[in-house]
């Protein structure tokens, strides 16, 4: 009796912020989704047509678009760079600590700093990447005003800030696989080629189910990078969702249009999560 | 033995691929404008007046301040009231439990954007835009802080929790006093992330703050760096990311066993 009391005044304190930052919002953003509203003016009903709006709005699409291509070229370089560091130090190696900590740093350094640096590194004129490019002799990249090349460029950048989160994760996961494995493969002969194949690759898979469910995230939730680099331009190239849905809210003050596109973005995700996991979940199961 | 040092290759090639960049923005704040853009890393001429210039015209010791203020407000918050409610679905027997329990779990797969826009509104209703408050309260509860401190909690021995009933302990005395001491690597980790996560926010803090008195470190560098305040002046800007990276560089330094692990679990939130 005394720990029912107990047990729902310890979670009160969850209780409240659940009812008023969590319920009470989204509640409020499927109001929002029926109505037009500029903070100001009192709210004005709709009906669907934020909804009809979303799908003849050309940006929208483009956002969608452009978070797709971040992803197709994200994902594989984040998981191909962080296993190969992730196997290489999973051996017998001298300062495996100091190189795991070189490696993270860019994880824990704020985004901002990250973006104003590569922002430099990228610059067409006086950049780095430029200078050494064309010291071999070969023509500067427009790495950040080629419509084409802005978005690669951006998730390029992100994968240098990332990845060593997922050597970790990893690590982590190449310590869970059984040596006793490896040792039954080198009796049969195994090549290192055919026991990554065959023992590393089936047994992280968790991991690796983890690094594509954590990328696709951080796709979706873009903002800062296109924010200060390009402000989503050239010609809307980098436009992210979050960056789109932050103009359409702050820059116009559609709010209910601005939350309609929240939602829509959110439900994507949600399906291209599950997706991955019915495919990922598909490739294990032989 | 080629094998070897190929490897130990490929590591270096890798290091210095992340650390130089760093190393470079440091060593061209200290250049002139007119020297910026060199790629080497010694600099010819040495000089504080970028740091000077970026001091003069922003406020960021101010920012400096409004940052640690928030994070660590923050951080107590979620530490005291997700170990609370933690400790209530481990250790304390009620109606209910279960339920709250998925309702927390089912919380932890809500997509941000989904409830942006409402909670700026809510922000307005309540007048907390422009106040810390808008930058702290809604932030001071963790699904993911519950769920740790809820598997952590349930390792204790229950001998150690009925002792202490029966000495006549209040459940606060439990938790805070018994409890948090055993509790260190899950407060260490919670902290830890949570901390680094609104440390490094920038979103929120541009859509609630607009008083620049009131910015937290990264807002400011962020408008200071896109607005024109900065005048295009490349050692400006670099001064001012330098400074916002410093706090967090020197704590990994010293702690960086601890960020790693940290972070490395917020890895199982999927």
């Amino acid at each position: 009796m005394k720990q029912n009391r107990i047990g729902w005044l310890f979670l009160s304190p969850y209780l409240i912020h659940f009812a008023v930052f969590l319920a009470f919002p989204i509640v409020f953003s499927l109001v929002l989704l029926f109505h037009q509203w500029d903070v100001v003016s009192p709210l004005k009903f709709v009906g669907l047509q934020n909804f009809t709006k979303v799908f003849q709005d050309k940006l929208f699409f483009k956002a969608l678009f452009n978070t797709f291509y971040f992803l197709i070229i994200h994902i594989p370089l984040q998981i191909i760079v962080a296993l190969l560091l992730a196997v290489i130090l999973n051996r017998k190696i001298k300062f495996r600590g100091f190189f795991r900590a070189v490696y993270f740093l860019p994880v824990v350094v704020s985004g901002v700093v990250i973006t104003m640096l590569w922002n430099q590194l990228y610059n067409l004129n006086s950049g780095l990447l430029n200078q050494l490019i064309q010291s071999i002799g070969l023509p500067r990249v427009a790495w950040l005003t080629s419509p084409k090349l802005a978005m690669p460029s951006i998730a390029i950048m992100a994968t240098w800030k990332n990845v060593g989160l997922y050597v970790v994760l990893f690590l982590v996961g190449l310590q869970s696989v059984p040596k006793s494995m490896y040792e039954a493969a080198d009796i049969e002969g195994a090549s290192e080629w055919q026991k990554f194949r065959k023992i590393t690759l089936p047994m992280i898979n968790s991991t690796f189910f983890m690094v594509v469910i954590l990328s696709t995230i951080s796709g979706f939730s873009l903002f800062i990078e296109p924010y200060i680099m390009t402000g989503g331009g050239p010609m809307n190239s980098t436009l992210s969702a979050v960056l789109y849905i932050y103009k359409q809210a702050f820059n116009f003050y559609h709010m209910g249009y601005a939350a309609t596109l929240g939602f829509v973005f959110a439900i994507i995700l949600f399906t291209v999560v599950l997706i991955q996991r019915k495919v990922l979940e598909r490739d294990v199961g032989y | 033995m080629t094998k070897r040092l190929l490897l130990y290759s490929a590591l270096i090639i890798f290091a210095v691929f992340f650390f130089y960049p760093f190393l470079w923005m440091v060593v061209t704040t200290f250049r002139p404008e007119a020297d910026i853009g060199a790629l080497s890393i010694l600099p010819a001429r040495v000089t504080l007046e970028n740091y000077i210039a970026v001091f003069r015209k922003i406020p960021i010791l101010r920012a400096f301040f409004n940052s640690l203020l928030v994070s660590v407000s923050v951080t107590a918050g979620v530490l005291a009231f997700c170990s609370m409610a933690g400790y209530a679905l481990s250790r304390l027997k009620f109606r209910g439990r279960n339920a709250i329990f998925f309702l927390i779990l089912f919380t932890m797969m809500l997509p941000f954007q989904i409830t942006l826009i409402p909670q700026y509104l809510l922000m307005v209703k309540f007048h907390w835009v422009n106040t810390y408050l808008a930058l702290i309260i809604p932030f001071t509860m963790s699904a993911f802080g519950i769920i740790l401190f809820r598997q952590h909690f349930l390792t204790i021995p229950q001998d150690l929790i009925d002792a202490a009933r029966i000495d006549g302990c209040s459940e606060m005395h439990i938790l805070f006093r018994i409890l948090w001491p055993l509790s260190v690597p899950t407060l260490v980790t919670v902290g830890i992330l949570t901390f680094m996560t609104i440390w490094n926010d920038v979103l929120w803090p541009i859509i609630v703050i607009r008083n620049q008195d009131l910015m937290t470190m990264p807002q400011l560098v962020t408008l200071f760096a896109v607005g024109g305040r900065a005048e295009g002046l490349l050692g400006l800007k670099l001064a001012s990311a330098t400074l916002l990276a410093l706090p967090i560089v020197v704590a990994y330094s010293f702690f960086q066993r601890y960020f790693i692990e940290s972070m490395a679990t917020s890895g199982l939130k999927s």
